[in-house]
């Protein structure tokens, strides 16, 4: 904990080093894409300011509320603290390459319980359930509430996110 | 058919020449009105080459698709869908062959072009059923011209004019030049309630596909070339003014155009009652990505001043008040003390009814509760944000905000810019519920481009929203009730207030139904900033007022419901007093639904039930909680809704509604708090901000609806206020213990172990 504590206060102490840019070449939704910026920049402001990919909102910038979530090697990951330097060549799936046309079974399903209302929670919700999915296509109730209970929406859709997450299960199980 | 005359909104029958160069309208963007229906399959008809507008709702292509413009922001309560849809259905068009579209803000064009206090619908209501009427009777009125046909004989189904008498017919297209050519009618007829059938159904929200596949929706979404980022640096207690800024560490990281500071009102302003802003300096740095100014602003150092006391004037839509900031770095601990001492001495006697001090000395049993709520920060999940590119010409803003058409009277005076010269234009809202009312970021953002000569986009992080103020007010309300021998509730008083407004509703229920009652208020001044938040002061009123009742009742040895009902009986037929701000029958009438719907006598085994019913913002809602404790904790396994918000426009998504209110109620109840210590919000992001999660979340919620063929009205607000007390209620009978202050149960985040 302390030499974490320390290593953080060095390169606070020393951050010109670090915001020299550096160039990265990311593997975004199945594409390369090159980047040239501070390797300590988390991913999300370079998905929504670098390569206008804006599907990953901020909420938080700490980890705390998902929305900015993505997948990075299928994993769900919280983009606001992920750093570029990080990355490497694992590969990140936005919402914006979840699917081709809007027809992941966890889009469908989100469409057909009308999930949203503001809307703007709802990337991230997605994205958490459909790497829940992947890693577990038949998530009893409280597994569900497990894995979503890192994604906050303020405008109270979570009994609908739940019966989404199941159809969801439901149509990747029966396919 | 009703007759009506379409005077009501006349303005928006007007044709938009700005729009419309003289009926046609061109070049309409594909991708930004196609529903998602129809980007998915475009199975029947391709975009149109020309739109006919037909007044300032809709216009029709030649091939019978209808774009419909949706007036009012869209914030979550889904009117981008339902909006459109009362329009189409009067309009007798198939739902299918409807694109929608974000209208622009055009105060001529329409009325009541904003989002609070649940109005939209039923604001809208009738201007709307007229737009789909008027050009429906404009599109019969062309084809009984063009068949030489009497126009009564002309019929409509479905976007197909019918001749019946002469087997013609002809869709709406190809009468659209004809009719778009036609003056608008002086009176059309509506549609009779049983003649709906748009209205009444379910649709799916429109920007449905657009929103889970993350296209760019939302303010915070907007790029433009050449755009810098910007972000403001507030002081960081509320008492406290910036005095001067150290930027030398700032300029020097890389990215960084530009640090310096602006007012966001002049000095001899008068403010608006939207134009609330906390810190009316802020410090600004601009430069070319998100993460570079965020560290920038990090290293910005700023020097702060203590604040005088200050009165000025404001402007309430036309009637002006006084607005007293006090001095001082304010703490909660105080708050809540001085709250406490001001309900002891009394306040302004607001309204009462026959003796109520004689009655409560001659009560047989008196039951008293004090009752509390702290202040609450909105936390929109989208922060604040607004994208501006002034000019010396003309400023052109983007982005989410509640009240568009106040927002630009008072950018135009801050700018001195003529109101034609501001072009405002509305994103979808990533969260409201009151906050984006408050639109002093769009005046920074437009100052910050003003100054830049360049697009900038102004956003907020977690931490400078959740601390730059326009709170709930924290309140107190000391509630007193006496009961005769024969446990009837003979006297009632409520004495209310906060900080720094006032939460009581003195002619709300109980009020009319008791023979003495007495209401008083008080405020106590501050300089924390407040403002509107999902049903302002009914949403802690109807917390006292109905854990309250539920105590009384208890005390009465009446079931908690019957007890409502007897007392609802009585307002309705011998009424106390005057202007009671209810109807009895439609309070009873959502009572008695939930009742039956929850099967109220007979609760599951284990489960602890409570019940609550309020009105405010026009519609009635009563509910039904249910909660088991297990180990230790309460689980709301199941709530149960009743709504009387006169006709449903559009079910599932007033469900959805109904379904947000209920559980973001929840989450306040639970955990919803913000505290100050010597002027400083003592959280700051979501770890220490304790939000409801999905596992806190109602395990089921089932709604239904009243019906009756009463004129719409909202669902953003009501559903919202009453459940704090159905949760307290139901928590005593799971623990025995009544839950007066809010929040019910500690509030540290579940992700920080
Ligand atoms: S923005 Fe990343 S978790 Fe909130
Ligand atoms: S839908 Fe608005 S925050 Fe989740």
């Amino acid at each position: 904990m302390n030499l974490i504590a320390q290593t953080f206060n060095i390169i606070y102490n020393f951050k010109e080093i670090f915001t020299i840019m550096a160039t990265f070449n990311l593997n975004i939704n199945g594409k390369t894409q090159q980047v040239d910026v501070d390797p300590n920049t988390p991913i999300l402001w370079v998905l929504r300011d670098h390569l206008q990919l804006v599907g990953t909102k901020y909420g938080c910038g700490i980890a705390q509320c998902g929305s900015c979530t993505v997948h990075m090697d299928g994993v769900a990951v919280r983009a606001c603290m992920l750093t570029v330097a990080s990355v490497g060549n694992q590969e990140i799936t936005t919402i914006e390459g979840l699917s081709e046309n809007g027809d992941h079974p966890v889009q469908k399903a989100w469409l057909e319980v009308d999930v949203p209302q503001c809307g703007y929670c709802q990337a991230g919700q997605i994205m958490t359930a459909a790497a829940l999915l992947d890693k577990n296509p038949d998530p009893s109730d409280s597994e569900i509430e497990m894995a979503m209970n890192g994604n906050i929406c303020r405008c109270g859709t979570y009994t609908r996110i739940k019966k989404a997450v199941k159809i969801a299960a439901a149509t990747k199980t029966n396919a | 058919m009703p007759l009506k005359k379409t005077a009501i909104g006349r303005r928006a029958f007007i044709k938009n020449t700005s729009l419309a160069g003289g009926g046609l309208v061109l070049g309409f963007s594909f991708l930004n009105s196609c529903t998602d229906r129809q980007a998915q399959t475009m199975t029947a008809k391709e975009m149109p080459e020309e739109w006919f507008e037909m007044n300032g709702y809709l216009k029709i292509g030649e091939n019978g698709l209808v774009t419909i413009l949706s007036p009012n922001p869209e914030g979550g309560q889904n009117v981008k869908t339902s909006m459109p849809m009362i329009v189409a259905d009067e309009l007798d068009i198939d739902w299918n062959d409807v694109l929608v579209e974000q209208a622009p803000l055009n105060t001529d064009a329409f009325t009541r072009q904003f989002i609070g206090g649940s109005q939209a619908i039923r604001r809208g209501w009738s201007g709307l059923r007229l737009a789909g009427a008027s050009a429906r009777q404009m599109l019969i009125a062309a084809a009984a011209e063009a068949w030489q046909v009497p126009v009564g004989e002309v019929t409509t189904e479905a976007g197909v004019l019918y001749h019946r008498g002469s087997d013609k017919s002809v869709g709406y297209g190809e009468m659209a030049a004809a009719a778009a050519k036609l003056p608008v009618p002086e009176e059309v007829p509506l549609k009779s309630i049983d003649d709906f059938d748009i209205i009444g159904t379910s649709k799916k929200n429109v920007d449905g596909l657009k929103i889970v596949t993350g296209k760019p929706l939302f303010g915070s979404d907007i790029h433009r070339e050449g755009m810098f980022i910007a972000m403001i640096v507030h002081p960081p207690a509320f008492g406290l003014r910036l005095k001067s800024i150290d930027d030398t560490e700032a300029r020097k990281l890389p990215g960084i155009k530009d640090i310096f500071t602006i007012k966001v009102f002049n000095e001899d302003y008068e403010k608006t009652f939207f134009d609330t802003r906390s810190f009316n300096e802020v410090a600004v740095v601009v430069g070319n990505s998100t993460w570079e100014v965020l560290n920038a602003k990090k290293a910005l150092k700023i020097e702060c001043e203590p604040i005088e006391d200050a009165t000025e004037t404001r402007d309430r839509f036309g009637s002006k008040w006084e607005q007293h900031t006090p001095a001082g770095m304010e703490s909660t601990a105080d708050h809540f003390a001085q709250m406490e001492k001001m309900a002891v001495k009394g306040g302004v006697v607001k309204r009462r009814d026959g003796d109520p001090e004689a009655a409560f000395k001659k009560a047989a049993k008196i039951v008293e509760a004090t009752y509390t709520a702290p202040f609450l920060a909105h936390n929109c999940m989208e922060p604040m944000n607004f994208f501006a590119d002034v000019t010396s010409e003309k400023a052109e803003l983007i982005g989410p905000l509640q009240k568009p058409e106040f927002t630009e009277q008072t950018l135009s005076a801050r700018l001195g810019m003529p109101l034609e010269n501001i072009d405002i234009q509305m994103t979808r809202l990533g969260g409201g519920y009151g906050r984006r009312s408050y639109a002093h970021w769009l005046v920074e953002a437009a100052l910050i481009s003003q100054r830049m000569k360049a697009p900038i986009k102004l956003i907020y992080t977690r931490e400078d929203d959740m601390t730059d103020g326009i709170y709930r007010p924290a309140y107190l309300a000391k509630m007193r009730a006496g009961l005769d021998a024969n446990n009837n509730l003979i006297a009632y008083h409520v004495n209310a207030g906060g900080i720094p407004e006032s939460p009581l509703a003195e002619n709300r229920f109980p009020a009319g139904a008791v023979e003495h009652y007495l209401a008083e208020e008080w405020t106590i001044d501050s300089n924390l900033t407040v403002g509107s938040f999902r049903a302002p002061r009914s949403n802690f009123m109807a917390s006292a007022e109905q854990s309250f009742l539920d105590e009384v009742a208890e005390a009465a040895g009446k079931d908690p419901i019957d007890f409502r009902l007897e007392l609802l009986d009585r307002a309705k037929n011998r009424p106390v007093g005057e202007n009671n701000d209810y109807e009895a029958d439609r309070y009873a009438g959502v009572l008695k639904l939930v009742k039956e719907t929850s099967n109220w006598e007979k609760a599951a085994p284990k489960v602890s039930r409570g019940v609550s019913a309020y009105f405010c913002h026009n519609s009635y809602a009563a509910q039904v909680l249910d909660v088991v404790v297990e180990n230790g904790k309460p689980v709301v396994q199941k709530v149960f809704c009743a709504l009387d918000c006169g006709i449903v426009v559009n079910p599932d998504s007033a469900k959805n509604m109904a379904e947000g209110g209920i559980v973001d109620g929840i989450g306040n109840a639970f955990f919803g708090e913000l505290t100050f210590k010597d002027g400083i919000p003592e959280k700051s992001n979501f770890d220490t901000y304790r939000m409801i999660r999905m596992r806190e979340a109602p395990k089921e919620i089932e709604v239904h609806f009243v019906k009756n063929e009463i004129d719409p009205t909202g669902l953003g607000e009501p559903t919202f206020p009453p459940i704090f007390a159905a949760l307290a209620n139901a928590l005593y009978r799971a623990t025995g213990d009544r839950y007066y202050h809010q929040p019910f149960l500690s509030n540290k985040s579940p992700l920080m172990g």
